[in-house]
């Protein structure tokens, strides 16, 4: 029961930080049937302009509370990855805009690239741990052991989520947000600015990111600039999973893929026996993803869409 | 100008002028390696090798995405398969030895099935999730590469498998040196010789498919798949069979690598090159076959030629301020976001796709026109 218990508490806290990620790809695809490769790098940046602001302020030797360097880090994180989201935007995707999908998929690969060398060229090759700022308080739930870092990043996602269904649903920006989803040309014939819209949702998606970023190093104690690679494709295919284009379905694929994975790795051993180890963790998150999609094909939340005739 | 390009029109389509163009192309690519051996050395060879290598992976994934639309992003599973299938079945891991001739339809053939093994289950899917099931599909593979090691050691896990035996016809090794009529030729060489035939081989099966009736169900099917099924095409049998036809031409390069490197590893068929080869195919003009060969040459080419950036920053600045290894991958980024913004079609687009993005009244420009342009 205690390994049940610690591994729900593990995939939750996994699950939570696929899910922001998540959001950042589900808005972005949902508006410009786009999958934004460079997203994941996007979350790498957020992780490294945070550690690199903490190490500058924490070498400095001043005394101050290892939450206010955190924050303020965590602050400018948000601060660069915004620029960032706002950045690539404007420079390789709108340029794109009616050309054929798959031209400004390449585009995004190459950002990808460009943006993990640059963290490359800037930061080194080495990995880089994240100074132990925080205390860290341990509490026993049955048998379980749960951080408060895994509370504070568990609460933490659940607020910023929270906040972004009613910044969608309920909010004038929001209304405007889905509107564009659905119809590009026509929103912008009811006097939205389309444009405008895309860059928000872009800074939106990369502000999650920057948050997330912050959470997986903090998390693991470790930031690379390779990081943002496999964490992006593990949201992507969450957001997959929870149908793309929809934001609650992001948010439950995130949670669900952080969970599939936490319990596979735990369980796979006993299940097959000891043939199988905890290494297969990638493969059973996209077994799954395949066993979804071939009876769902539109994702847990997606909607069916209608055969064009 | 009309006058000019109306000349160009007429001498392009002369008979003589185009054979006298086909023979000095021949000519050329039968001295390329020796030209490239003496000015730029060997390794050049060796990269010559790899681009006749990527053009067959190229033209294989662009059967799946180019002519039938489906977005695989897991292509290079495929190609692993053939590398394992080869590297199993010659090489001193399991003690097996097969004879070349056998070896390469083994690869293609079992390739194939893991084609249809992915596209059966998958059928239903369209766009993006497709492609997000295919780019699992790849790690999948490449996991259990890495994984099945214990407890039976079948791929022999991250370590690979070594001592591959060398492509080979009988007694004719082509990874020796050979002499003929006082030439002598390096294996390297003689491993282009053979690729560059089996490329011409690709590159004819290719052309032969693009205009017959499956290549045509394959466009139609892209275009409109509904519609293509109500003109009386099996869709699903189609799109196996673009499935299973693009997963052998992998398996088969897949064969032709490990033969030739002697070495392979789970880390040479990851998620990256997958990608790579699926921009080879976009950035060069989707569904040409002229177009795909010549992005999978500049795309091969042109991260070799990027390592000469060392001495040429010692030559601008006297020293070397970023290493070139480094500066690499940044630029070659750059190109493609430059590369697709400039030319989104592709630097050679089909003659379909030039119509559908066509400068004036095409017919696309009209559905997609916005009613005002939100671009500024």
């Amino acid at each position: 029961m205690d390994i049940f218990t610690q591994q729900l508490i593990n995939g939750l806290v996994l699950g939570s930080i696929y899910a922001l990620v998540a959001l950042g790809y589900t808005m972005v695809y949902g508006i410009l049937e786009l999958i934004n490769f460079a997203h994941g790098e996007v979350t790498m940046f957020g992780a490294m302009i945070c550690l690199a602001v903490i190490s500058a302020i924490a070498s400095s030797g001043t005394d101050a509370n290892g939450l206010l360097i955190v924050s303020l880090g965590l602050l400018a994180a948000i601060a660069v990855c915004v620029m960032l989201g706002f950045l690539i935007e404007r420079v390789a995707y709108r340029p794109l805009r009616r050309a054929p999908r798959l031209a400004a998929l390449i585009t995004a690969i190459g950002m990808s690239i460009v943006l993990q060398n640059t963290a490359m060229l800037i930061w080194g090759k080495q990995y880089i741990t994240f100074p132990p700022l925080l205390p860290l308080v341990r509490y026993d739930i049955g048998g379980a052991v749960i951080t408060n870092l895994q509370i504070f990043i568990i609460l933490l996602s659940c607020l910023l989520m929270a906040g972004l269904l009613v910044l969608i649903r309920k909010t004038r920006l929001g209304r405007a947000m889905r509107a564009t989803a659905q119809a590009q040309d026509i929103a912008g014939l009811m006097g939205i600015n389309v444009n405008t819209i895309i860059s928000i949702t872009f800074v939106i998606g990369a502000a999650l990111a920057a948050v997330a970023g912050v959470m997986v190093s903090a998390y693991y104690g470790l930031a690379h600039y390779f990081m943002g690679f496999m964490l992006g494709l593990k949201a992507f295919t969450a957001a997959v999973l929870g149908g793309i284009g929809n934001i609650a379905g992001a948010m439950l694929g995130g949670l669900l893929l952080g969970l599939i994975e936490s319990f596979g790795a735990g369980y796979i051993g006993t299940l097959t026996g000891g043939f199988l180890g905890s290494h297969y963790q990638d493969v059973f998150a996209f077994f799954v993803l395949i066993l979804v999609l071939v009876i769902r094909p539109s994702g847990l939340l997606g909607e069916r869409v209608v055969e064009r005739a | 100008m009309t006058l000019l390009s109306n000349q160009w029109n007429a001498w392009r389509h002369d008979r003589r002028v185009v054979w006298v163009s086909y023979i000095a192309l021949g000519i050329l690519l039968v001295l390329l390696p020796f030209l490239t051996g003496e000015t730029l050395g060997r390794g050049w060879v060796r990269i010559l090798d790899f681009t006749l290598l990527y053009i067959m992976l190229a033209l294989g994934l662009n059967i799946v995405v180019g002519y039938a639309g489906l977005l695989d992003l897991g292509y290079i599973a495929f190609y692993a398969v053939g590398a394992y299938a080869y590297a199993l079945l010659a090489s001193p891991h399991f003690g097996l030895h097969l004879p070349f001739w056998a070896l390469l339809p083994i690869g293609a053939g079992i390739a194939g099935i893991f084609g249809i093994l992915l596209g059966a289950p998958t059928l239903r899917l369209r766009g993006d999730y497709l492609a997000i099931v295919t780019l699992g599909f790849g790690e999948i593979i490449r996991i259990f590469l890495n994984n099945l090691n214990a407890p039976v050691n079948i791929t022999n896990g991250p370590q690979g498998i070594n001592l591959i035996d060398p492509v080979a016809f009988g007694n004719f090794s082509f990874s020796e040196t050979h002499t003929l009529f006082g030439v002598t030729f390096p294996g390297i060489y003689t491993y282009y010789y053979l690729f560059l035939i089996l490329a011409l081989l690709v590159i004819f099966v290719s052309l032969r498919l693009q205009n017959s009736r499956i290549g045509r169900a394959w466009v139609a099917i892209r275009e409109d798949e509904v519609a293509a099924e109500a003109m009386g095409i099996n869709t699903r049998n189609i799109k196996l069979l673009a499935f299973a036809m693009g997963a052998s031409f992998a398996g088969i390069s897949g064969g032709l690598f490990a033969g030739f490197q002697g070495f392979i590893s789970p880390e040479s068929f990851n998620l990256f090159e997958s990608i790579i080869v699926l921009c080879m195919i976009v950035l060069g003009g989707m569904g040409n076959i002229g177009g795909v060969i010549l992005g999978a040459v500049l795309l091969t080419i042109f991260p070799e030629a990027l390592r000469y950036i060392g001495d040429l920053q010692s030559y601008i600045f006297g020293r070397i301020l970023v290493d070139a290894a480094d500066l690499r991958m940044l630029i070659f980024g750059l190109a493609l976001v430059l590369i697709m913004i400039f030319r989104p079609a592709g630097l050679l687009p089909s003659v379909r796709r030039r119509h559908e993005f066509g400068s004036d009244a095409s017919i696309l420009a009209q559905e997609q026109a916005s009613l005002y342009d939100t671009r500024r």
